[in-house]
């Protein structure tokens, strides 16, 4: 029988407290979210300080709950798993620290693993078939990266946002018609009900560099368009807003995410982060991979959001390259993909 | 009676192992070197020196707060972490009592000053009474003028100490009207000795938490907040 390496994963980098054990890398014995967006909703956006202050007063619990539902303990896992960045400092921090102190205390190995990274390995766990190399699209409120997974652990970034990430853009335009934060899962609802080719927006390309996004134009002519009509005293029809704004998003990460696959000859392609849970983002990638005979990945909404078995999945196959880290193990907020 | 203490509040990174009759290792840093980066090897080494066996420990000391929200977190997420995995109790002090207690049985009004940035300390005043550490003024956060006419309002000698006496002496030395010291370096800042000795107190009166309640007193709510209670006040 194969070996069984239990982590335990930590992930505290934005505004979730979460914590799971993994086997292998790709079975999740338990996956303990605890969210703050209710209190952030108050502040229309991730306040960083108090993301930090609500780690602290869960992580405890989110660990206790994520060992005893999957019927582990400090005792009988492997090693301990952490995100250490990118994110916010603060709150990594407390993640990072109470990691090394378990794994201190409990003398087991300890692995930091790359945020991103673990966007991208949340893919394993629902895919027992994908295996390196293929191409990720990630798209978060915090990112917007097309990496190249060369092999377990290899990464190389292929193209990415010159200003907000995808995420960033749904959050300002939905709080500019009014739907609140977080604007991602709003938009997706209110767009069902619109035309996406009612208005014209542009499209969030970079000249030039054909695997870049740019969405801060795309932003303003939403903004402007609704200015526009406000000066005319014309109606905004919101859900055709929401509608062709999330059509000129999905068409221009899909196209490039397939391009990109193509381009570098790899014939499976996958997507990660927030952003993957977008159903437009979804079908319009399932679409044009069948087109091109690529196979297509994606996590569950769950395995999208911030949560610690992405962690888990990412720090297994960390692990089983020897990766270790020290007691000195900070947080690097700007932490790039592939870096350590 | 065996504690593993913790001090990160400030700029000082302090640990120690002690025992009722004695300090046994204690290693304190004044160095600008983020406490994520040295508390836990300064603690594994301070183990080390002193073959603890972390499994002897009878509880996790920690100073509780006020002071940087960040380093007070390390602590607290460190704290937490022995906690749950070695399975004891925290004994959390606040921070300004802890830097009090360094002055053991001082004739003199006890007042430490910490930097709370923009002219504003968390400060704290205290005295020994019959050979009983008692406190004046719980800790709190205001400015250094209000610190100072608290002092003189009390009309007797003082002794300050703190990470805040070298930025704000000068003030200190024009404005105080009473007999005024001022802690020499060993005793200036936070140790994780006196977080110790004074834990040692609330260990024995029973006052302890679990690790999972275990959390920082920062004092002051988070400018975020403060700033929406202010909206929604007008």
């Amino acid at each position: 029988m194969e070996e069984q390496i239990k982590i335990l994963a930590i992930e505290s980098s934005c505004d979730e407290t979460a914590a799971a054990v993994v086997v292998n890398g790709r079975e999740v014995k338990s996956n303990v979210i605890s969210s703050q967006i209710e209190l952030h909703k108050l502040y229309g956006g991730v306040v960083p300080e108090i993301a930090s202050r609500k780690h602290i007063e869960k992580i405890n619990q989110v660990i206790e709950e994520a060992l005893e539902e999957a019927g582990e303990t400090l005792d009988s896992i492997d090693a301990v798993a952490v995100t250490y960045g990118p994110g916010l400092v603060g709150a990594l921090l407390v993640g990072v620290a109470e990691a090394k102190a378990i794994a201190y205390a409990k003398k087991k190995p300890l692995v930091g693993v790359h945020h991103i990274e673990g966007h991208i390995s949340a893919n394993y766990i629902e895919h027992k078939d994908l295996e390196p190399p293929f191409m990720c699209l990630v798209a978060s409120g915090g990112h917007s990266h097309l990496v190249k997974v060369i092999d377990y652990g290899k990464y190389e970034i292929i193209g990415r946002t010159r200003d907000d990430a995808a995420g960033e853009a749904f959050d300002k335009v939905a709080r500019a018609i009014g739907l609140g934060y977080p604007g991602g899962p709003k938009i997706d609802k209110l767009a069902r009900e619109g035309d996406k080719k009612a208005i014209t927006f542009p499209q969030a390309k970079v000249n030039g560099a054909p695997n870049d996004f740019s969405f801060s134009g795309l932003k303003s002519a939403v903004l402007n368009y609704l200015n526009k009509c406000k000066m005319q005293n014309v109606e905004v029809n919101k859900a055709d807003v929401a509608a062709s704004f999330q059509e000129s998003v999905v068409d221009v990460l899909s196209e490039h995410a397939i391009n990109a696959a193509l381009e570098h000859g790899l014939d499976k392609v996958a997507i990660a982060g927030g952003v993957a849970s977008n159903s437009a983002l979804r079908a319009k990638m399932a679409e044009k991979c069948e087109k091109h005979h690529l196979k297509f990945y994606y996590p569950s909404p769950v395995l999208c959001t911030d949560n610690a078995a992405m962690i888990g999945a990412a720090g297994y196959y960390d692990y089983k390259k020897g990766i270790r880290d020290g007691l000195d193990l900070n947080a690097v907020p700007n932490l790039k993909i592939g870096q350590r | 009676m065996k504690l593993l203490v913790l001090d990160s509040s400030g700029m000082v990174a302090s640990v120690a192992i002690m025992t009722e009759d004695a300090l046994i290792g204690e290693y304190t840093m004044n160095h600008k070197k983020t406490h994520s980066q040295t508390l836990l090897p300064m603690l594994d080494e301070v183990v080390k020196m002193t073959e603890t066996d972390l499994e002897t420990i009878d509880a996790i000391a920690i100073a509780k707060g006020p002071g940087s929200f960040t380093g007070l977190r390390i602590g607290s997420a460190t704290a937490k972490g022995l906690g749950m995995a070695l399975g004891k109790p925290i004994v959390s002090v606040p921070t300004i009592d802890a830097i009090a207690y360094n002055l053991f049985e001082s004739d003199k009004v006890i007042c430490p000053i910490m930097d709370a940035r923009r002219s504003n300390v968390y400060t704290g005043t205290y005295e020994w009474k019959d050979g009983t550490f008692s406190v004046i003024e719980e800790q709190c956060a205001r400015s250094i003028a209000e610190t100072i006419e608290a002092i003189n309002a009390i009309c007797r000698p003082v002794i300050f100490l703190g990470d805040a006496v070298p930025l704000h002496k000068e003030l200190i030395l024009a404005n105080i009207s009473v007999p005024v010291s001022f802690a020499p370096p060993h005793l200036l800042r936070q140790r994780a000795g006196a977080v110790g000795s004074l834990a040692m107190e609330y260990y024995k009166a029973g006052i302890v938490e679990s690790a999972r309640e275990h959390g920082p007193d920062y004092l002051k709510k988070s400018q975020a907040e403060r700033e929406r209670e202010e909206r929604n006040a007008n």
